[in-house]
């Protein structure tokens, strides 16, 4: 085999089990936590990690929960994520959280437990075909069938992960391996042939995009989840302060830029702000930086390329580069090491200007619009408002995490995130059931950290168990249910699109969420009135060593707005009712 | 348009799995897929003929590309090159049959590479345009059994696929 790992010469081999060289491997790999559930398959594996102190195992109390609190800790801090879970029902309960994890780009290993390699196939207890299983929602995978693989695997499966285009890797690995005996050598590098991810963006192509970026009359940077994943910020806070371009970020780039400063237009797509989307389908020429050009992002692909623009794609994966809408400009490479490059030649450039005063008015007579303005009310309270109070209360420096529904538009939409990796929610998969896991994940990688999860009632219930692991590992975690009794978002198209028939979309039959965070000795706050939001808010975040349950009762009518309905030009956005009197109004 | 794609990747279990399943979960065609291992036993290669338009095939290459076991991919359609496929057809060998088939399998310069009582097995190597053009030209109900490998390409002089 051509692609190899290159054991380390200097450290003696030492002969043990399979389960104490997957241990080991963890700990080679300077993995601080293993989210986990054991079962037969991995018994071996969790004997091996009771006796070694290297990294923590934090226990779940379902699988999903493992993955999504790895993923979570991935997106907070940057390292890889790791979930151990046993074979058959044990694996498959993990694929939510793995499928979750791959549409949004976030390295993780999920170590699985296996049958006996001489019992696979054979319908055994508790066998499922995980690497067949996991195939089209991983990056990649592997079935061990010899102790002496384990090493060069696990150490290819964290190499994978976390270079390129990052995304899951499934190691699954047979019981009997895991008792079989061999010397243990972690590798120190790997290579493989078949597998060399281009870092380096093309000199000359990126020579052409900062020519081409001084020559527009109407710029516009767009970043995504690409820009946050490879830690490219603080270059492109540098290249857009030194051009004077207007940016927006996409729902999973949000933080790459910072929300509260003035070249900030807020996010585009779906429900993204006027100007954001105004600016995008209007520019004439277009910085596309580690972001894919979604559905949910450019609306109706049509009428997104009707309009003339000149488009520079940065972008790791080349397969994310003309995908959707054709780009005239595409530059394979790291985020971080493109931008570098480009923020170097543009310093070399004798005119570092252009002249785009009439552009920036245009912008503003957009922002104008006031967008996100919404009805405020003293007698019920409106979601939007919550998520200002929770901005204001944790002075925006909280890692905030979301479930999927509108309660996640809101968030995104009024929450200002100022820094990369704050924003933690499921954009590609828009899984529900994430956010209170995800909050778990967050805490583990910033223990003194503020963290809050912005949830529904709908999507709290799918993962309400991890309330338990909450509660074993003391997290102060803060939930804020946004309680509109209504699956609000099924509700909100059933609303437009369905003639208001809502059909399954209210929520019966809730628990006193109070009652139900008390009995398992967290805090519990319900507030139905506005004017106690600000104080209740303040008083859960002084409760820093708690874990506090928040049941805001909500506005069961409110919608998200702006938006852009399916098939529908950017361009084309449905306005709140309130600001389209007040435009009628102003005329 | 058909194209031609050849690839290189590393020769281990589930590898075909990887490549039919991309083609399955992304919806692209597969008019045929062959793989064998190389004079490297590390090594397979593989054959696949598909369809589309040029932006559907641009991104089968760069998703092919991204498969982790594949070391490299090559349209073959961007050059030069060859394809052949073999085929064996069954055909009834009675009565007019006996000389026409015989007959035939010249013209397109076969080989009965099994006779029976009733039956010839022909064996035919060509494009796969040349095999279509022997069922169509052979009487249909004559035939009772065909087998076809779908095509296997290579580019032609210094267009060469190695690691
Ligand atoms: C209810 C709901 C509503 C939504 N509404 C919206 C909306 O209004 N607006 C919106 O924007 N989204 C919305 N989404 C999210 C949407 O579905 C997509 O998940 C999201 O838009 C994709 O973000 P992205 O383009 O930044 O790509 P990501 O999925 O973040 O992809 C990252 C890209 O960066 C590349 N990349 C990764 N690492 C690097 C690196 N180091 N260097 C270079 N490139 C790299 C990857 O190859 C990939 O192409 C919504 C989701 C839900 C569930
Ligand atoms: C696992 C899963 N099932 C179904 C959906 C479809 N879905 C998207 S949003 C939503 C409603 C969410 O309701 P809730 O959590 O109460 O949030 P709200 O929209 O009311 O803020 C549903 C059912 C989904 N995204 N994920
Ligand atoms: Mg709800």
């Amino acid at each position: 085999m051509d692609s190899s790992t290159h054991p380390a010469t200097d450290t003696p081999a030492k002969s043990m089990t399979g389960a104490d060289i997957v241990v080991n491997c963890l700990n080679e790999e300077k993995v601080k936590f293993v989210f986990g559930y054991p079962g037969g398959a991995v018994l071996h594996i969790y004997d091996a990690l009771y006796k070694q102190n290297g990294f923590k195992h934090i226990l779940v109390r379902h699988e999903q929960a493992a993955v999504h609190a790895a993923d979570a800790y991935s997106r907070a801090t940057g390292d890889v994520g790791v979930a151990l879970v046993t074979s058959g029902p044990g694996a498959t309960n993990a694929i939510t959280g793995i499928a979750t994890a791959y549409m949004d780009s976030v390295p993780l290993v999920v170590i699985s437990g296996q049958v006996p390699v001489p019992a696979i196939g054979m319908d055994a207890f508790q066998e499922v075909d995980m690497v067949g299983v996991t195939r089209p929602c991983v990056k990649h995978n592997f079935l061990v069938k010899h102790v002496k693989d384990i090493a060069p695997t696990i150490k290819k499966a964290f190499f994978i992960a976390k270079t390129g285009r990052p995304g899951p890797v499934v190691v699954d690995i047979p019981k009997d391996i895991t008792a079989h005996v061999a010397d243990f050598i972690y590798p120190k590098t790997v290579e493989m042939r078949s597998y060399n991810p281009i870092l380096k963006g093309h000199n000359g192509q990126i020579k052409k995009a900062v020519k081409l970026l001084l020559s527009a009359k109407r710029p516009m940077i767009y970043t995504g989840g690409g820009l946050v994943l490879g830690n490219g910020a603080a270059e492109l806070v540098k290249l857009a302060k030194a051009l004077n371009f207007p940016v927006t970020n996409t729902l999973m780039g949000l933080g790459g830029y910072p929300a509260t400063d003035k070249q900030f237009v807020g996010m585009l797509g779906m429900h993204g702000t006027y100007e954001a989307n105004m600016a995008m389908q209007h520019c004439d020429v277009l910085l596309a930086v580690g972001a894919r050009f979604d559905d949910r992002v450019i609306g109706n692909p049509k009428h997104f390329t009707s309009q003339k623009r000149t488009i520079i794609h940065i972008d790791v994966d080349p397969s994310s580069i003309s995908k959707r809408v054709k780009v005239d400009v595409p530059i394979v490479g790291d985020v971080h090491s493109v931008l570098t490059d480009m923020n170097e030649i543009l310093a070399q450039e004798e005119n570092q200007h252009t002249e785009i005063a009439d552009w920036w008015k245009q912008i503003n007579e957009w922002r104008g619009v006031e967008s996100m303005d919404y009805a405020t009310s003293d007698s019920v309270i409106k979601p939007q408002y919550v998520i200002q109070k929770l901005w204001e209360v944790t002075k925006g420096d909280a890692y905030i995490t979301s479930d999927v529904g509108q309660h996640q538009m809101w968030a995104a939409q009024y929450y200002k995130f100022d820094k990369p990796r704050r924003w933690i929610n499921s954009g590609g998969l828009g899984t529900m059931g994430v956010g209170l896991p995800y909050a778990m994940g967050c805490q583990f990688a910033d223990k003194h950290a503020q963290v809050a999860c912005v949830t529904g009632e709908g999507s709290i219930q799918m993962n309400i168990q991890e309330l338990s692991t909450c509660a074993q590992y003391g997290l102060p975690i803060k939930v804020i249910l946004l309680n509109n009794r209504y699956l609000g978002m099924v509700r909100q198209w059933q609303e437009f699109f369905y003639e208001n028939r809502y059909s399954e979309s209210y929520m019966d039959s809730l628990p006193d969420f109070v009652k139900l965070a008390e009995s398992y000795g967290h805090v519990g706050m319900r507030i139905t009135n506005p004017a106690d939001v600000e104080g209740a808010l303040k008083e859960a975040f002084d409760k820093k060593d708690k874990f506090v349950f928040m049941d805001f009762v909500t506005d069961q009518s409110e919608n998200v707005f702006p938006m852009v309905e399916n098939g529908k030009g950017l361009s084309e956005m449905v306005l709140s009712p309130m600001t389209q009197s007040r435009l009628k109004g102003d005329q | 348009m058909r194209h031609i794609i050849s690839l290189l990747m590393e020769n281990e279990a589930g590898a075909l799995s990887r490549v039919a399943g991309l083609f399955s979960a992304r919806g692209y065609n597969i008019e045929s897929l062959t793989v064998a291992v190389t004079e490297d036993p590390t090594l397979s290669r593989m054959t696949i003929v598909t369809s589309g338009s040029d932006d559907v095939i641009e991104q089968i290459i760069k998703q092919l590309n991204k498969l982790i076991d594949v070391v490299k991919v090559l349209d073959l359609n961007d050059g030069k090159h060859i394809e052949r496929e073999l085929m064996l057809v069954k055909v009834k060998a009675t009565g007019v049959y006996k000389d026409e088939m015989k007959r035939m399998c010249d013209i397109f310069r076969g080989r009965i590479i099994d006779v029976a009582d009733n039956s010839y097995t022909i064996e035919l190597t060509g494009s796969c345009s040349k095999l279509d053009a022997f069922i169509e030209a052979i009487d249909r109900s004559a035939i009772l059994e065909t087998v076809r490998t779908g095509a296997s390409g290579i580019g032609r002089g210094d267009r060469i696929l190695k690691v």
